[in-house]
């Protein structure tokens, strides 16, 4: 168990690694000239060198990099280019609208979604598994964009229910935050729970259908009791779905934040890339695969400790 | 797996016969290809048969369906249908460019990672990761940024997004065919390491692939469509499913059919190659309990 | 006294090609504390055979036609719900594949435990107890350690041993094995047969043993019934049916000469040319006549009933014996 951690983390590294030189050379790739935008179109050469020395842009890439490393690594990602706000204390603001967004639509996307998928398993070919089925499928079908068009023009448009669009802080005022985020959350969510539903589906039947099952039937278990038997094989497997999922949460924020106006994590990134705004750009990136590689973390610990086979032996597969 | 109990002999029919037969007899499939057929007329033949659909016409504006314009038309006075149509033509060519680029570059490398394994494979893999790790939407806004919002760029964004997908299946599939005997064989008669890619493991691995390929089409038609929604694909005058959303979101009160039609196609056409995708892999896989 | 008899029992599964008669016409009986071996090709219906009997057959897609009755209950009437009083207490079950008949997520000794607090309505504790008891009954030594390994850590050898102690748990009457020491190393199969051999003596638990091994059936088995496309074509005492094999099939299984007759107690079944049927259909002829070099026009006309030809020795065949040869 050691070992297999040990290993994940290494890789974890690596590929943070990868990301992070990958989208420092490409962000310097991008067209348009960082200081000219900075100091606007009639800024003489004097001011754009002064700027680009201070930024550290007329050094070599690779020393950019190890400088920005080092620099990230204590927390500081530079200044934003377009506010002269420090990049973390942007990401600081933005972060926790994102992730109070992800985790509310993860809890939808997990309580409608394991459910629907484990009773359409069990009542396979009844109607209980069309119904789960079919709404897999839709959600499967349905991108977000036009979800949360349909969302607005239903509760905003049509019946005045819930705001539109617009964001307040949570701390502010709770219930003008949840009404804000409810939408923007299920919107989310309901892909997630599609995707979780047909997983857990196909997961649960293709372990009811093996032998470990038919001796539990042959032991004069309750077909309840087999289910209990399949399901706790089935879990490492959802487990492993929520964990690859994540990226696509994580696009389905950029969508879903454009769509409600939500100034959370997001939004941030489609605006960075729009207005170049490197620092931000290189602090989004690293922060999504940070988090992204840490969340993985978590779901291979979770893996081993559902999966006894890793927790014992350690490092077998 | 499965016991033995259920251990049934395979009659000898004619492969494809049985296959189309056990298609055939799902109804949710051949929902899927009807679908899936439905698209690729409007697309291919649509424009064909509608007005052009960068013609305005101010002066009627979100008109009611009639006999000229069978959806009637948006808010420049463009026929709707029309736009719809050529909307279609550009997830078509998004979609299958896009998969037809990730296969082909994706199979080999697959292939090869699987079929080798050692070092090759734990390059690749972990390149393939890091692939996977990125959310899709941030990578593809930042390479629309680099390269320029164009179908081009959307088309070959998806196409490395795809990617790891592919890859995956291939090198799965290898691993899979490189245990069986049939490749022994082949190594014991001198084929060269590429001879046994090409020959031996791709033929075997092209059911595991139209499988794939059928997911990643409508992934793809999403990914366009995304884009050009938040307006880093097409761009405007064209006609893509997903830029007639952006615009059909500022009059969600006056025309929410607007907002309907193009989102309604994206919808069905993604239903239609899920549904083809799951008949097909039901179809091609014997086992029961998918 | 017979304790469990199987009468004109046909299972057709539904399948996608059509309909598949598994189990044509199959009947047999089975007295108490008897240990009786169903002997045959694989696809002859064995397996389908033994897992009726609990009922464990998928629950849809299976027609199953005869009566299986078990003392003076006829299991076929039985709701599922009935039917799981009677699994793991009555009747046990071990399958031949230790390794995934085993669930890999929880440890031996709770899955051993959970048979009994099912039936016996143990507490947690005794179940424990109990759990511990039976593995030191199938030899598996240390078996207070062994109970909270999980199924990875055994050998495959003990993994059928702990399911042996699964299935003997509750004392059960009947005791089915289908092909228990067919996917085991050779050199532990003995040890795996001498357990249930031994245990099924001492508790006077009836088996059902299938296989097709022959030397499994002359070392463990009293009485033999061999099958054939889904049908019984001969069925004796061991000793009976190794000393004069009547029917053409059995004798062909043996390696055909009498003289040959010992020496294959240690082998698999002999190969025969030809191959089965397909279980598609059903005319009215001998199954074997394809592949037996006795068929004639008779054989092929209609189907020879299951006859007494010795004492205790039944065969389905116009032609039995190790005399007779016709062209």
């Amino acid at each position: 168990m050691g070992t297999f951690i040990l290993r994940r983390a290494l890789s974890s590294v690596v590929v943070l690694f990868l990301c992070s030189v990958a989208v420092f050379v490409g962000v310097r790739a991008l067209p348009g000239d960082p200081a000219l935008i900075m100091a606007g179109e009639t800024a003489t050469p004097a001011v754009l060198t002064a700027i680009r020395h201070q930024f550290g842009l007329d050094q070599p890439l690779p020393v950019q990099y190890v400088d920005y490393v080092n620099q990230a690594l204590h927390g500081n990602f530079g200044i934003s280019t377009t506010d002269q706000l420090p990049v973390s204390e942007i990401l600081v603001q933005r972060i926790p609208v994102t992730l109070e967004i992800a985790l509310l639509a993860i809890i939808i996307g997990v309580l409608v979604g394991v459910p629907a998928g484990i009773v359409s398993a069990v009542r396979r070919g009844r109607i209980a598994d069309y119904v789960s089925n079919a709404f897999g499928l839709i959600g499967l079908s349905v991108p977000h964009f036009w979800l949360g068009l349909l969302a607005i023009w239903i509760f905003a448009v049509r019946l005045h229910w819930l705001p539109a669009s617009g964001f307040v802080g949570l701390a502010e005022d709770p219930v003008g935050n949840l009404r804000m985020i409810v939408m923007p959350a299920v919107v989310l969510g309901m892909g997630l729970s599609a995707v979780l539903m047909r997983q857990t589906r196909s997961a649960l039947l293709g372990q009811l259908s093996q032998d470990y099952v038919r001796t539990a039937r042959a032991k004069g278990l309750s077909h309840r009791e087999q289910v209990r038997h399949a399901l706790r094989n089935s879990l490492t497997t959802v487990t492993t779905v929520l964990g690859l999922q994540l990226g696509a949460l994580i696009s389905g924020a950029v969508v879903v934040e454009e769509i409600f106006v939500i100034p959370g994590f997001g939004k941030l990134t489609v605006d960075a890339v729009l207005q170049r705004n490197y620092p931000v750009i290189e602090g989004v990136v690293i922060v999504t695969v940070f988090g992204y590689v840490v969340v993985n973390l978590l779901v291979d610990l979770a893996y081993a400790w559902l999966n006894p086979r890793l927790r014992v032996s350690g490092s077998a597969r | 797996m499965t016991s033995d109990v259920v251990a049934l002999p395979v009659l000898t029919i004619g492969r494809g016969t049985r296959l189309r037969r056990r298609f055939l007899r799902r109804p949710l499939a051949v929902l899927g290809l009807v679908l899936v057929v439905l698209f690729l007329l409007l697309a291919v033949f649509g424009p064909m048969l509608t007005p052009d659909p960068l013609v305005q016409n101010l002066s009627s504006v979100f008109a009611d369906p009639s006999a000229h314009h069978l959806l009637g038309t948006d808010d420049l006075g463009r026929d709707e249908l029309a736009r719809l149509a050529s909307g279609a033509r550009v997830s078509l060519v998004a979609g299958v460019l896009s998969t037809a680029l990730a296969m082909v570059v994706g199979t080999p490398i697959g292939l090869a990672s699987g079929y080798f394994r050692g070092w090759l494979d734990a390059v690749i893999m972990r390149f393939n990761d890091a692939v996977l790790a990125f959310p899709f939407l941030i990578f593809a806004v930042g390479f629309a940024a680099i390269f320029g919002a164009s179908l081009r760029t959307v088309v070959i964004a998806l196409a490395i997004g795809l990617l790891p997908a592919v890859v995956r299946v291939a090198r799965g599939e290898a691993m899979m065919l490189r245990e069986q005997d049939f490749i022994d064989g082949a190594v014991a008669d001198g084929a060269r390491p590429a001879g046994i890619v090409f020959r031996y493991l791709l033929p075997n691995s092209v059911n595991a692939l139209i499988v794939q390929a059928t997911v990643a089409v409508p992934t793809a038609i999403v990914g366009e469509a995304a884009l050009s929604f938040l307006g880093l694909g097409l761009q405007p005058p064209a006609a893509s499913w997903g830029l007639m959303l952006t615009s059909a979101q500022q009059f969600l009160v006056q025309a929410p059919q607007l907002a309907i039609y193009p989102g309604a196609l994206i919808a069905l056409t993604t239903l239609g190659f899920n549904l083809l995708g799951d008949g097909l892999r039901d179809a091609l896989d014997p086992r029961e309990g998918r | 006294m017979t304790l469990l008899s199987v009468e004109h029992l046909r299972v057709t599964f539904d399948t996608e090609d059509g309909p598949v008669l598994a189990v044509k016409d199959m009947s047999f009986t089975l007295a108490a504390g008897e240990i009786l071996a169903l002997v045959g090709e694989s696809g002859c219906g064995k397996s389908v055979t033994a897992m009726s009997i609990p009922g464990l057959l998928p629950t849809r897609g299976v027609a199953r036609e005869g009566s299986i009755r078990l003392a003076d209950r006829d299991l076929t009437a039985l709701s599922e719900r009935d039917l799981e009083t009677v699994r793991g207490r009555e009747i046990s079950v071990v399958f031949q594949e230790p390794t995934t008949s085993l669930n890999p997520a929880y440890p031996v000794g709770t899955q051993i435990a959970e048979v009994v607090r099912r039936h016996q309505k143990l507490r947690r504790g005794q179940a424990r107890q109990r759990a511990i008891e039976l593995l030191d009954l199938v030899d598996i030594p240390d078996p207070r350690r062994r109970c909270a390994n999980y199924p990875h850590q055994l050998s495959g050898g003990m993994r059928q041993r702990v399911m042996i102690a699964m299935a003997l748990a509750c004392d059960p009457k009947v005791l089915i094995a289908d092909e228990p020491t067919t996917a085991l190393d050779v050199t532990i199969q003995a040890g795996v047969l001498r357990v249930i051999r031994t245990l099924c003596r001492t508790l006077g638990t009836a088996v059902v043993l299938i296989t097709h091994d022959l030397g499994v059936v002359a070392e463990v088995a009293d009485r033999v019934v061999v099958m054939y496309a889904g049908r019984p074509v001969e069925q004796a005492p061991v000793a009976s049916l190794f000393a004069a094999p009547q029917h053409p099939y059995t004798i062909g299984l043996m390696g055909a000469l009498p003289a040959n007759a010992l020496r294959a107690r240690s082998r698999r079944l002999a190969e025969i040319p030809g191959v089965v049927p397909p279980p598609t259909s059903d005319p009215d002829e001998c199954q074997f006549a394809a592949r037996c070099p006795r068929a004639d026009e008779h054989c092929r006309a209609a189907r020879p009933p299951l006859q007494r030809r010795r004492p205790d020795h039944d065969t389905a065949c116009y032609h039995p014996g190790q005399e007779a040869t016709h062209a």
